[in-house]
């Protein structure tokens, strides 16, 4: 194994460039570095002025997401040896806009978890005088989704979020659908006002590689779908019954 | 007046490439996937008009059977075959794992919830070519 690896990394500057470029750093090429570790080499020893995310180094904070040769992942995780002998091509995340280097705007991101309510939402006035009791199935029932660490690669992996970017997106939709599936939860409705609009589920054609990427193991694909199905069963039953809420 | 000039990013916005679907093999097999949906029509299309003849009498469903064992035909319709299977795997792959994950509120393993849509077509093709062979 060569003791050496190039990582072609992307370089865009706000107030020089109009578009990125790629640019070539040698590297030492260790069995225990991550590329992140790599990138870390570069800022400390090559050239300061690279800009990138970091903060957990351990797949837990979802900053650090990028494209490795074409495809979103965590760079904490992801061995440099893997890609032995190069070169490495680092990028920032798809259908993003680039703040800077590999720095990536997630204002829109934000604007859409928001918008689909991802926290508990009660209509009644319960104050919980002790803990709200779960059952392990009802815990199972939303434990896979509340692994989201919102690194959205997810959205770098979906070819809709970068041809539409009114679709509110893997992510987002895999929180509301978790929030609706936790026993605690009574916001089901609201949610689903906003989920089952056309730029919600609808805009989702089950390309799947959401779930693929998915540095924790969550499915987005599959809460999407299932959301699709409830929306059906939601659109039936105000079709039949019109007044049945009343 | 401040002195400084405040922080105005202009940040890069990218564009897909119109061939974004070449990327990557799977965004190129999902690419097939729903262009199958084409030959699902065509094999529709095929349907009718095989249902047309039959009901026209025997001289019509004979031009039929003839069109049927034309060369560039029956190239055309393994072509459209391929493309059939992938969209009928696909399907079977994907919606029971769905429906049965609402169904029963927890993960259901892909195999499982596969299977028993890969034994029921299983078993209708073997009716179908038990009826096509004579047998019944």
């Amino acid at each position: 194994m060569a003791d050496t690896i190039i990582l072609e990394v992307e370089r865009f500057h706000p107030e020089r460039d109009t578009e990125p470029s790629y640019q070539s750093f040698e590297v030492p090429l260790r069995a225990d570095w991550m590329v992140l570790d790599a990138l870390n080499y570069i800022k400390d020893q090559l050239d300061g002025s690279l800009t990138f995310r970091w903060s957990c180094r351990m797949g837990i904070c979802g900053s650090c997401g990028m494209m490795i040769n074409g495809v979103p992942k965590l760079t904490c995780e992801t061995l440099l040896t893997n890609f032995a002998p190069g070169p490495v091509r680092v990028g920032p995340l798809d259908h993003f806009p680039v703040v800077k280097d590999l720095v990536v705007e997630m204002d829109d991101f934000m604007a859409k978890l928001q918008k689909v309510r991802p926290w508990i939402v009660r209509k009644d006035d319960f104050e919980p005088q002790r803990e709200f009791i779960q059952t392990p199935a009802q815990l199972e029932a939303f434990h896979q989704f509340s692994l989201c660490i919102n690194c959205t690669l997810c959205y770098a992996a979906c070819p809709v979020s970068g041809l539409d970017s009114n679709f509110i997106g893997p992510a987002a939709i895999a929180l509301a659908h978790r929030y609706n599936l936790d026993s605690r939860d009574q916001g089901q409705e609201d949610r689903l006002d906003i989920i089952s609009q056309h730029e919600g589920i609808w805009d989702c054609t089950v390309v799947g590689e959401c779930s693929v990427v998915c540095p924790k193991g969550v499915d987005p694909s599959l809460a999407i779908q299932q959301y699709k199905l409830t929306a059906t069963k939601e659109w039936f039953k105000s079709f039949l019954l019109p007044r049945g809420k009343n | 007046m401040p002195q400084y000039m405040t922080f105005q990013p202009k940040p890069y916005r990218p564009r897909m490439s119109a061939y974004w679907y070449l990327d990557q093999w799977h965004y190129l097999r999902y690419a097939l996937r729903e262009s199958s949906s084409f030959f699902v029509a065509y094999f529709c299309v095929i349907t009718l008009i095989q249902i047309a003849a039959l009901k026209a009498g025997p001289t019509h469903y004979a031009h039929f059977q003839a069109l049927m064992r034309c060369p560039v035909v029956i190239v055309v319709n393994a072509f459209a075959l391929i493309f059939i299977l992938l969209h009928a795997v696909t399907w079977f792959l994907l919606v029971p794992r769905v429906a049965l994950r609402q169904m029963l509120n927890k993960p259901t393993p892909d195999l499982i919830a596969s299977a028993p849509n890969f034994m029921v077509w299983f078993g209708a093709t073997v009716i179908v070519a038990l009826f096509i062979l004579g047998v019944f």
